[in-house]
């Protein structure tokens, strides 16, 4: 047991847990029993404030040790994080402007809500909800995996089901002021999360590499490390094969992180269109960070690190790589303080995960079919239960199931959420698609995608005496397809080759194909494709215009 | 009566492809020349973070005085928007 780290860790957290609560009156407007006041914090967020939340919403604590682990085992490939967060911000840069003016004119909450006016159809605007409610699940359950990593490090690993009991207590409190506070706890709680996790990583990345001889010196060590293990595909460089799998994994990320839902709470959360494109300017702050932790699984090699052993399961853990560099190599009070960084940076995002997903259940399920005539109120309180049971699903999922699903089902819920693209991003731009061409498009990338995801299997290593070193996997081992695996009907149009690709682009690439045929055979059938309730100048209305609807209106 | 179109376009909107050249890896994928003992393939991408902040800030600065706004134009700083921080 390190007890300098745990009372300095267990401070942090107390520290946060009150702020929680105190939260709940922070600009608090008239009353909390409505879900623009609960789910997205009176929809008044400004720039500062939204540059805490959503940095702490999408650079999540799963991110923080996940990226730098996988640079330990494999190195360049793991670095895919820096691209894909460079890239993300011109990308969504106009799609969300405008999806938060469409949301603030017409009182939306969650996509799903937009592709209900979009279409008006509440059987697309369901796929969506449940899309958004999936994938976020698994990634919810990731935050307990990166939280649990810090604690197995502190000394608090237990084995069995009593040694999940820390994860349990954290998550009970923070299960609690999400209740009571909504979405105004993690935003007040990210200013101490963002505000740790730069001090302890700027820290890191000055002080580790001057003590291992300098970066020079820690790559060519990596370099030794990779050119000695077994695995051919790692490297401080890529390798022929897995390029466009950098380039396409990075794109198809991109692509698919604004479309969770809870990347969208914070955008929605905010007070106006300035706002947002602030942030759009301001948030790669956060990726130069991103690209300075991934470098510190190279300093892990260096400092000789080796992964603890996770009591429940057994197996060596390797997202406690980065919390056993920290402390061993750093004094045990400050070791204390970027432990908390990693456990209060799974708090935030896990709390707006499930005001999300709950936002989504008690929109698009809820009030769409179990309860037509929800008062605000009622809304709000199905909301508030909703989180509850989201949470505790997660913690679940974690305690009695292997934690490896969780991870499997995050690989996955990114392919299934880029699914719903068409239906959400490009329904901004235009409405040429028809639903019936989104709907079936959805079920041919999802079905595809997933189908793609099942057969990718890794084979065993063995080194050079013949010890296997990793069990090998036949399902869901990872997200890199081999072009030589791409069948349409039997036919293989890159039959032989061993590059590989991110099966996201791919299955996107069929939705849209589909999305496309099926739209051409409606518009000549003149099938009737819904009304559209948004009008070309909602997508442009700014805070303070005519157009937008009053916050928490009845 | 036509509906109202919903597009507006800038060709600054076009800035916004730039940081979209990072995915082409056979450009970087090298090891030298090195820059503070950093190989070729990781300093080169730290270099594209500025790069993509420069795009995304002169298509927010260049297209602000677009008619976007209906009421009123942005002429406040970051801490009058900023309610809930006083």
């Amino acid at each position: 047991m390190q007890w300098t780290e745990l009372i300095v860790f267990s401070a942090l957290f107390l520290l946060v847990t009150v702020l929680g609560f105190v939260a709940a009156r922070w600009q608090a407007g008239s009353t909390l029993d409505h879900l623009d006041e609960w789910g997205l914090g009176g929809r008044k967020f400004g720039s500062w404030i939204t540059w805490f939340l959503v940095g702490g919403d999408l650079y999540t604590a799963y991110t923080f040790v996940a990226v730098p682990a996988l640079v330990f085992g494999a190195g360049a490939t793991g670095f895919f994080a820096l691209p894909y967060t460079v890239i993300l911000y011109p990308i969504v840069f106009l799609p969300l402007v405008r999806m938060w003016s469409v949301s603030r004119v017409h009182g939306y909450v969650t996509p799903a809500d937009f592709v209900r006016g979009r279409y008006g159809s509440h059987w697309l605007a369901l796929l969506i909800a449940i899309t958004g409610i999936v994938a976020t699940m698994p990634y919810i359950a990731l935050q307990l995996v990166g939280l649990e990593a810090v604690l197995r490090t502190m000394g608090l690993n237990g084995s069995g089901v009593l040694g999940h009991a820390p994860l349990f207590v954290a998550f009970v409190i923070l299960a609690l002021y999400t209740y009571q506070s909504g979405l105004r706890a993690p935003a007040l709680i990210a200013f101490v999360k963002d505000t740790l996790i730069y001090i302890v990583i700027l820290v890191a990345v000055i002080y580790l590499p001057a003590k291992f001889g300098g970066w020079g010196q820690i790559f060519d060590t990596a370099q030794v490390k990779y050119d000695a293990s077994p695995q051919k595909s790692d490297g401080i460089l890529l390798n022929a094969n897995n390029q466009l799998q950098y380039a396409t994994l990075a794109l198809g990320s991109a692509l698919a992180l604004f479309l969770y839902p809870h990347s969208l709470t914070g955008i929605l959360a905010s007070r106006g269109r300035n706002v947002i494109k602030r942030n759009m300017v301001a948030l790669p702050a956060y990726s130069l960070l991103l690209g300075l932790l991934a470098m510190l699984g190279f300093v892990a090699i260096s400092a000789g690190v080796k992964p603890i052993t996770n009591q429940a399961t057994g197996r060596a853990d390797t997202n406690t790589v980065i919390p056993v560099l920290f402390g061993q190599e750093f004094p045990a009070w400050f070791a204390g303080i970027a432990f908390a960084a990693i456990g209060i940076g799974a708090l935030v995002p896990a709390a707006i995960m499930s005001i999300a997903a709950a936002n989504l259940w008690t929109r698009n399920v809820y009030k769409e079919y179990l309860k037509k005539d929800a008062t605000p109120k009622q809304e709000a309180k199905q909301a508030k239960i909703a989180s509850l049971v989201v949470k505790f699903g997660a913690v679940a999922f974690i305690v009695f199931i292997d934690p490896q699903f969780s991870i499997d089902l995050q690989l996955i819920g990114g392919v299934m959420i880029l699914q719903t693209l068409p239906a959400v991003a490009i329904a901004l731009y235009t409405r040429w698609f028809h639903v019936y061409g989104l709907v079936i498009g959805w079920f041919v990338g999802m079905g595809w995608g997933m189908w793609l995801l099942y057969n990718i299997g890794t084979p065993e290593v063995r080194d050079a005496a013949g010890k296997v070193v990793t069990a090998g996997r036949p399902h869901f081992a990872g997200s890199a397809l081999a072009l030589d695996k791409l069948s349409l009907f039997g036919w293989q149009p890159f039959a032989g080759s061993t590059v590989q690709v991110y099966v996201g682009i791919v299955a996107v690439a069929a939705n849209l194909v589909v999305a496309v045929l099926v739209t051409l055979v409606a518009k000549k059938l003149h099938v009737f494709n819904g009304t559209d309730e948004t009008n070309g100048e909602d997508y442009h209305a700014d805070e303070g215009s005519s157009r937008v609807k009053p916050v928490a209106a009845h | 009566m036509p509906r109202p179109s919903s597009l507006r376009w800038s060709n600054w909107n076009l800035l916004l492809l730039i940081p979209l050249l990072m995915l082409v890896t056979p450009w970087f994928n090298s090891d030298g020349p090195r820059l503070f003992g950093l190989p070729f393939f990781y300093w080169y991408q730290f270099a594209w973070v500025p790069v993509g902040v420069v795009c995304v800030g002169l298509v927010y600065v260049k297209t602000r005085n677009a008619a976007v706004a209906e009421d009123k134009p942005d002429l406040l700083g970051v801490d009058d928007l900023d309610e809930g921080a006083k």
